[in-house]
């Protein structure tokens, strides 16, 4: 067993034991940072799919608003469980990103044109939840109706260790998801895609629908995280969930950690997490607005000077072999 | 005037220039022939500062330029007219060769390098006016070295400038760039169109995958067999 | 039905916002066209020079010409600063760095703006005399706003087309590589640029505020329009960003009248979309 089988075996088992390690008080606190960085993680790992074949969008808290009220919307004008919402707000989501992805594809809109288009999007969905307040409840969000007791159904759990698990099963399965993505086929057209797209169309590869395809898979997964985190949280806000603010953070996190490679999202998103939660503890509610402040010139301290993400220059140290390159590396005519 | 000592250059994990060295001495003219994808064009960029050398040395007029930048590379005296052309599109005639006297040096002769090139160049005087993007290709070549005039340079770097352009425009082309040789400057031209070519100039050098493979007197090299054979007619 | 009166002044009022929101469009356009990069903080910076104006006019008492004149000062700095510190370092990176980039600025300057400033909004209080045409109420303010940012696009033009250094950022736009080979320094060209693109989003401040209140997340309202605007144009055409300008601000204008404010920004959106899926290139394709 490799020293990077052995130590990956050894992270997981902390985890599933994590629960019920005796961290004393902080224990509580500690869970619920992890739910978010696994439930994070996972959008994260979702948007990656997209981002590392150069389709930047900055509009992905779209999807997660359609995942995250569709399903509470759902359950609370109508009983109905959370599971079966999902599939409606998959099938919303699939179906408002071909909408997006399929003039964009065709007309080989990528870059910074992508990146303000999905903006756009982005914000047209938290404007639309905004205006339609009257079911939506605007800007003050909208919480979940508790249903009575633990349920499997609802998806509501008093005990949050149960969500722990159930957000750790997401995040594995979004990276074990990411990884065959990573080996497919598709990963290898869309790469040659990436490189010279006429000349990937006329190899036959159907350009379109395999950027169209990218992008519902993307859009499908991260809407499943916003119903996570809206069944976790229990209340769904329409910053939190959709807008530029929380696509820029998701982008953020994954570039930090590292575009290109399965545990880079991981990474950005713990890290960000934790540099937030450290931020919100150390100003709490003094200097309001500091630690975002912080956060932010933080941010762009990054992205200047590790342009490879965190992930991606320390597995460069490591391995001593370039780090992937990104298909649309900008070289001289 | 402009010396090359084992220049190796190229594009990220690719070189396209292996060890070139080669010489243009005041007032003459040289070619660089070769076929496709022989480095014709990276050689052209890495003299006119468009990207910068990985070993070897530069020197123009005894001062070293490897590395510098182009528009730095400009105002020392070497002008590069582009493969493709690359006049600016949406401006017009007259505006392109606005640009091309943009260092200040060349602002304060604009009226006579302007009137050189209309002189050079009837038909750009006559298309002042006009959208750059809509001259035929000939013009658009026209203007191209025009503008490359403008600066005042004294050395012309010629990449490809027969590209795209039908035979009948290649030889008043041709004709046009021993106008521009006459006026005194030097030129050094890379050129697929070998036959043409060899007749403009006085020696030639020949550039294939990314070497230098011989060099001598333009008479003497169109005489080559193998010359005639592989790049007759190309 | 609607008052057709209602109707009138909607389009009025449209055509009035248009003239300033073209102003930011164009000003995002023209460092897009020239420097390849989208300053997705743009608006962000027309809030801080708003609350410049603010600062100078409502508290400190000065003139508005003087606060004005400050804003474009500002905006340039600012302008510079930016492109300077921020983008300089990135020219070559990834655009998904480059969008982060801008992106994290927007982050630092409203949660920066909040910090010192609360999210209170504050406004410029103008003694402006009431203008009433046809019976609809004007606001003087706003028909100010326009005129001045209609001279300045004049001015722009003009800059543009009839000065050395403005035929340069074109040609630039056009070709950089080959600008670089008249003799011109990019970064000096992306210097001028983005303090000419700063200079106007200080205009379009010192303009706003006289119409609108400032708080740190104006941006968020203002932005997406701006973006869509100059998407839906044709990203660094100018002249598709002007007619867009005021395409979309009628849409919002008499939507907003029909139904309610919001909406008409959502069916801002959705004709953007539309449009988007109809001509992505822009309403007047150029450039991709």
């Amino acid at each position: 067993m490799t020293l990077g089988r052995a130590a990956a075996v050894l992270v997981v088992a902390v985890l599933l034991a994590a629960p019920f390690l005796p961290l004393g008080v902080t224990r509580e606190y500690t869970i619920h940072v992890l739910v978010q960085i696994f439930i994070w993680s996972f959008i994260g790992g979702a948007w990656s799919i997209m981002g590392r074949f150069g389709l930047t969008s900055l509009g992905h808290g779209a999807f997660l608003g359609i995942g995250a009220y569709t399903t509470t919307l759902l359950w609370n004008f109508f009983g109905l469980t959370p599971w079966l919402g999902a599939l409606v707000a998959v099938t919303l989501t699939a179906l408002f990103a071909v909408v997006v992805a399929y003039p964009c594809s065709r007309f080989q809109v990528v870059g910074h044109y992508f990146g303000l288009v999905t903006l756009a999007v982005g914000e047209v969905i938290r404007l639309l939840i905004v205006a339609e307040r009257d079911w939506t409840g605007g800007s003050l969000g909208l919480t979940v109706k508790p249903a009575a007791g633990d349920s499997i159904l609802a998806i509501q759990f008093a005990d949050k260790r149960v969500f722990y698990y159930g957000a750790l099963v997401l995040w594995l399965a979004g990276l074990y998801i990411w990884w065959r993505v990573d080996r497919s086929m598709a990963r290898a057209a869309m790469e040659a895609i990436g490189e010279d797209e006429t000349a990937a169309a006329s190899v036959g590869i159907h350009v379109s629908r395999f950027k169209i395809g990218i992008t519902v898979l993307s859009a499908v997964l991260t809407a499943i995280g916003g119903v996570a985190y809206a069944q976790y949280i229990s209340y769904v806000n329409p910053d939190t969930l959709a807008g530029i603010g929380v696509s820029l953070r998701i982008v953020f996190a994954v570039v930090l950690g590292g575009m290109y490679s399965l545990l880079g999202p991981t990474v950005g998103t713990a890290l960000t997490i934790a540099l937030a939660e450290y931020l919100r503890i150390l100003f709490g509610l003094k200097f309001i607005g500091m630690a975002e402040t912080i956060y932010g010139f933080l941010l762009i301290v990054f992205i200047i000077f590790l342009p490879a993400g965190i992930y991606g220059s320390v597995s460069q140290l490591f391995r001593r072999r370039p780090a992937p390159m990104p298909t649309h590396a900008r070289t001289p005519a | 005037m402009l010396e090359l000592r084992s220049v190796t250059a190229g594009y990220g994990a690719f070189t396209a220039l292996w060890d070139v060295s080669l010489r243009v001495s005041a007032g003459e003219a040289v070619a660089v022939v070769g076929p496709n994808g022989a480095g014709k064009t990276t050689l052209m960029r890495v003299i006119s500062g468009l990207i910068a050398p990985r070993a070897g040395e530069l020197v123009f007029e005894g001062a070293s330029i490897g590395g510098r930048p182009a528009y730095e590379i400009v105002g020392r005296g070497i002008a590069h007219v582009p493969e493709g052309r690359r006049i600016f599109p949406a401006l017009t005639v007259a505006d392109n060769l606005k640009m091309g006297a943009f260092l200040p040096a060349a602002r304060k002769r604009y009226a006579g390098s302007l009137e050189r090139v209309f002189a050079l160049f009837p038909v750009l005087a006559e298309r002042q006016k006009q959208r750059a993007g809509s001259l035929s290709g000939g013009e658009q070549q026209m203007l191209a070295v025009g503008r490359a005039l403008m600066s005042g340079p004294k050395l012309i770097l010629l990449d490809e400038p027969s590209m795209g352009l039908a035979p009948v425009m290649v030889l008043r082309l041709f004709d046009l760039i021993r106008r521009v040789r006459a006026e005194g400057y030097t030129i050094l031209v890379v050129e697929q169109n070998v036959r043409q070519v060899l007749k403009l100039v006085d020696r030639a050098y020949l550039l294939e995958v990314g070497r230098i493979k011989m060099e001598g007197r333009a008479d003497e090299l169109a005489e080559q067999d193998f010359v005639r054979k592989a790049y007759v007619g190309l | 039905m609607i008052d057709p009166l209602f109707l009138a002044e909607a389009a009025i009022n449209g055509l009035l916002l248009g003239g300033v929101l073209a102003l930011l469009a164009l000003g995002l356009n023209l460092i897009f066209g020239v420097i390849d990069i989208v300053w997705i903080a743009y608006v962000d910076l027309v809030m801080i020079c708003m609350y410049a104006v603010y600062f100078i006019v409502q508290v400190y008492g000065y003139p508005i010409w003087l606060g004005g004149l400050a804003s474009v000062a500002l905006g340039a700095l600012l302008g510079i600063g930016v492109h300077l510190l921020i983008i300089s370092p990135i020219l070559t990176s990834a655009p998904v760095n480059q969008l982060l980039a801008t992106g994290g600025l927007l982050f630092f300057l409203q949660s920066f703006a909040t910090f010192l400033w609360t999210t209170d909004h504050r406004s410029v209080r103008l003694d402006l005399p009431r203008l009433e045409i046809l019976d609809m109420p004007i606001s003087v303010a706003r028909l100010i706003a326009f005129v001045l940012a209609v001279l300045v696009m004049l001015g722009l033009y003009l800059f543009l087309t009839r000065t050395y250094i403005g035929t340069a950022i074109r040609a630039v736009s056009q070709d950089r590589e080959a600008m670089s080979l008249m003799g011109a320094n990019p970064q000096r060209v992306y210097l001028v640029t983005s303090a000419v693109g700063g200079a106007m989003a200080g205009i379009a401040a010192a303009l706003l505020i006289i119409q609108y209140a400032v708080h740190p997340f104006f941006g968020a309202a203002f932005g997406p329009i701006t973006f869509m605007i100059c998407v839906l144009g044709g990203l660094g055409n100018m002249v598709g960003a002007f007619v867009a300008s005021f395409v979309m601000s009628e849409v919002i204008a008499i939507s907003g009248v029909i139904w309610s404010t919001e909406m008409g920004y959502v069916i801002a959106f959705v004709v953007f979309i539309v449009m988007i899926f109809a001509r992505p290139g822009g309403l007047l394709a150029r450039r991709s």
